[in-house]
């Protein structure tokens, strides 16, 4: 097919006609960050417009905040959809690590410091995601479908055999490190605005992130495995064993995750995070990562996770009900899936 | 299917039935074999049903195909009904005619629904995953927003809750409607063009589009039907349940799929049949029933269905032909 005939609304200058429209889309195809950084540039300007207090620091430092544990998911979703899979199991990794984490650490070891718990947490939930990754390879099946079925698992088995009540007494470490601020600025009315350290985790793990894909051989691997696995295992890679890395990588990440989202709240709610999937998945998709496989970018995911923070944050400012949230953000998927959908097409010419 | 042959899903299926019956009998004893008891499994397996049926449409159609919108869509197709409905008849003075406003207008909701999933994912050519995920959080968002998240009471309206709860000559209206409609659909995938043309393209999608079948229309067939079986899935949680939530059925997603999988529908595309996933329904409302009298906890249920799932897939990939006879390795893979 040709681009001759649709598109021209997208064109700079429809004068120009098919080749201005062909350059718009095979730049984009080749920039799909800027799909996210659009949105984001706008989401601001039009909420700034309308409501003046949207531009405090104290919104900006919100939403950083409100982004952390996203980010951490949305960490592990883009290495599973770049090696070829899907996972929707892990918020319940993360919930299940982070309260039995905490009820294990308040009876068994109140003194344990900060560093082993979140060390704890990265191993267990590793655990869990090597688990999807196994399976999906056993089972052979669609991804989603083998972690839908992990997913009630996991969290079936935290509320059957673990337990139901809420937790507020939480260890000493994990109390004390949601506490650290890591910015502190005092405003002209008076009220301090902090960011807090744990933000730092994600700073972390997404400089991490972004190292392994780009300047290690298991980020080649999980690239061309993704891409074309029958291709990937002649050139050699075990595309058995890259997979579950990928989904041993999300696990971690969702126990981080888990724990951090203890530390934020200072409480440990096993009905938490249950439900926060598709968001997640919501952000790494609208930051240019594809569900087929084989690519994405930690900059696009990070706006991605940007975008549907402050699309979740500031509706309120200028008058939408929350409410309507859960519909603008559908709206957003479908926009991406569309852009992306349309990418492939001009790809394909 | 052609007649004197064994199915294996089919037989397996059935000994599943009979064995949870069995075991029901043997731990909670006459209780579970009451009449009320299996009328009460009646109304509550075609909600689910209908939803596994269309889950079997898009898997079958291929391409990764799956409907994750399936329950939002219900569940908005009951509230868009339920907010216009009103104006048109009154609930009290046109109890029929509010009724039969209130379905088509539910109906009308899911073929819109179900046109939107089509469209997107037989025309614009994005991923069903991405397309169904996107409807769903658009679905839900718009229920949501319709409602301000609450509840909606129906309130009693006699004719609805006769039509959603009531035994007619023993047999609940609505697992009648959910046979009827099964039998229908089994039909039309095995006589009308369009369903040999639906299993052709899900077996081999680039065959079929050399063989001149017109894939996108064909795909915005299957999830526009999947849409309408989703909205009359609505109108009987409605009546059945006399009020309209957004949030009603967080796990069908789950369960819809289960049903899917346990009937032996494959994921990849290509095969599936109707009598299996009517089955495999009834299967699991007869064991959540028995769950019930056993007074086991719903968390615990969630961990069983999730297992379960698993457990099926295990078992799908299984060859069984190695133990049982010549007739039964021959089972054909495409016809439904």
């Amino acid at each position: 097919m040709t681009t001759t005939n649709t598109e021209t609304s997208h064109a700079a200058d429809p004068a120009q006609g098919p080749s201005a429209s062909r350059r718009f889309w095979t730049w984009s195809a080749q920039h799909p960050t800027i799909f996210p950084a659009v949105l984001i540039v706008l989401t601001c300007l039009v909420v700034g417009a309308i409501n003046t207090d949207f531009w405090q620091l104290a919104n900006l430092f919100d939403i950083l905040r409100a982004s952390v544990v996203r980010g951490l998911f949305a960490l592990g979703v883009l290495v599973v959809l770049a090696s070829g899979g899907l996972d929707v199991s892990f918020t319940a990794i993360g919930a299940l690590v982070m309260y039995t984490l905490t009820l294990f650490v308040v009876n068994v070891a109140p003194e344990l410091g900060m560093a082993p718990i979140l060390a704890l947490a990265a191993v267990a939930g590793a655990g869990l995601g090597a688990i999807n990754g196994l399976l999906v390879n056993v089972l052979k099946a669609p991804a989603l479908i083998v972690t839908i079925g992990t997913q009630y698992a996991f969290r079936g088995f935290l509320l059957t055999f673990i337990g139901t009540a809420l937790f507020m007494n939480i260890p000493a470490a994990m109390d004390g490190f949601g506490r650290l601020t890591l910015i502190s600025v005092t405003t002209e009315r008076g009220l301090a605005v902090e960011l807090p350290v744990y933000f730092l985790v994600l700073v972390v793990a997404a400089l991490l992130t972004w190292w392994m894909l780009n300047f290690t051989m298991i980020g080649r691997a999980i690239f061309a495995v993704g891409g074309k696995p029958d291709i990937a295992a002649r050139l050699g890679y075990r595309v058995g064993r890259v997979r579950v890395f990928a989904f041993a990588f999300a696990g971690l990440l969702a126990g981080l995750a888990g724990v951090i989202h203890v530390t934020a709240n200072r409480l440990a709610n096993p009905f938490d995070l249950a439900g926060t999937e598709l968001p997640v998945i919501a952000a790494v998709v609208l930051g240019g990562a594809r569900i087929t496989g084989g690519s994405g970018t930690v900059q696009g995911t990070l706006l991605g996770v940007l975008l549907i923070t402050l699309v979740s944050n500031v509706l309120i400012l200028v008058g939408i009900p929350s409410s309507w949230q859960t519909a603008i953000l559908g709206g957003f998927i479908l926009v991406a899936g569309l852009f992306f959908a349309r990418l492939d097409k001009v790809r394909a010419t | 299917m052609k007649a004197g042959r064994m199915d294996a899903q089919l037989v397996f299926l059935v000994g599943i039935n009979a064995a949870i019956v069995v075991a029901a009998m043997a731990l909670v004893g006459d209780r579970f074999m009451s009449l009320y008891n299996f009328q009460s499994m009646g109304t509550q397996v075609p909600e689910l049903g209908l939803l596994a049926l269309g889950v079997m449409l898009a898997m079958v159609s291929g391409n990764g195909g799956i409907d994750l919108s399936g329950i939002a869509l219900a569940n908005l197709s009951g509230v868009v009904a339920f907010l216009l409905a009103p104006g048109l008849f009154d609930a009290s003075d046109a109890p029929v005619a509010f009724f039969a406003m209130f379905s088509v207008i539910a109906l009308l909701t899911g073929v819109l629904g179900g046109a939107l999933n089509g469209a997107l994912i037989g025309f614009a050519g994005m991923t069903p995953i991405i397309a169904t995920l996107g409807t769903q959080l658009l679905f839900t968002g718009i229920a949501v927003g319709l409602t301000g998240g609450s509840a909606l009471q129906l309130g009693y309206v006699p004719v609805i809750d006769d039509f959603g709860n009531m035994p007619w000559m023993g047999v609940p209206r609505t697992f009648a409607i959910f046979v009827i409609i099964a039998l229908a659909l089994a039909a039309m995938l095995r006589f009308s063009r369009f369903g040999i043309h639906l299993f052709l393209m899900g077996s081999n999608p680039k065959a079929a589009r050399f063989a001149g079948i017109r894939v996108g229309a064909m795909l915005f067939r299957t999830y526009l039907l999947a849409g309408v079986l989703a909205s009359v899935a609505g109108i009987i949680i409605a009546a059945r349940t006399s009020s309209i939530k957004w949030d009603y059925g967080s796990s069908y997603v789950l369960v819809a799929i289960l049903i899917a999988v346990m009937a032996g529908v494959r994921p990849e595309g290509g095969y599936g049949r109707v009598v299996c996933v009517v089955l495999s329904a009834i299967a699991l409302q007869i064991l959540s029933s028995l769950f019930n009298f056993m007074q086991i906890s719903n968390f615990f249920r969630d961990c069983a269905w999730g297992l379960l799932l698993l457990l099926f897939l295990a078992n799908a990939r299984l060859d069984w032909g190695h133990y049982t006879s010549a007739v039964l390795r021959r089972h054909p893979a495409t016809t439904g």
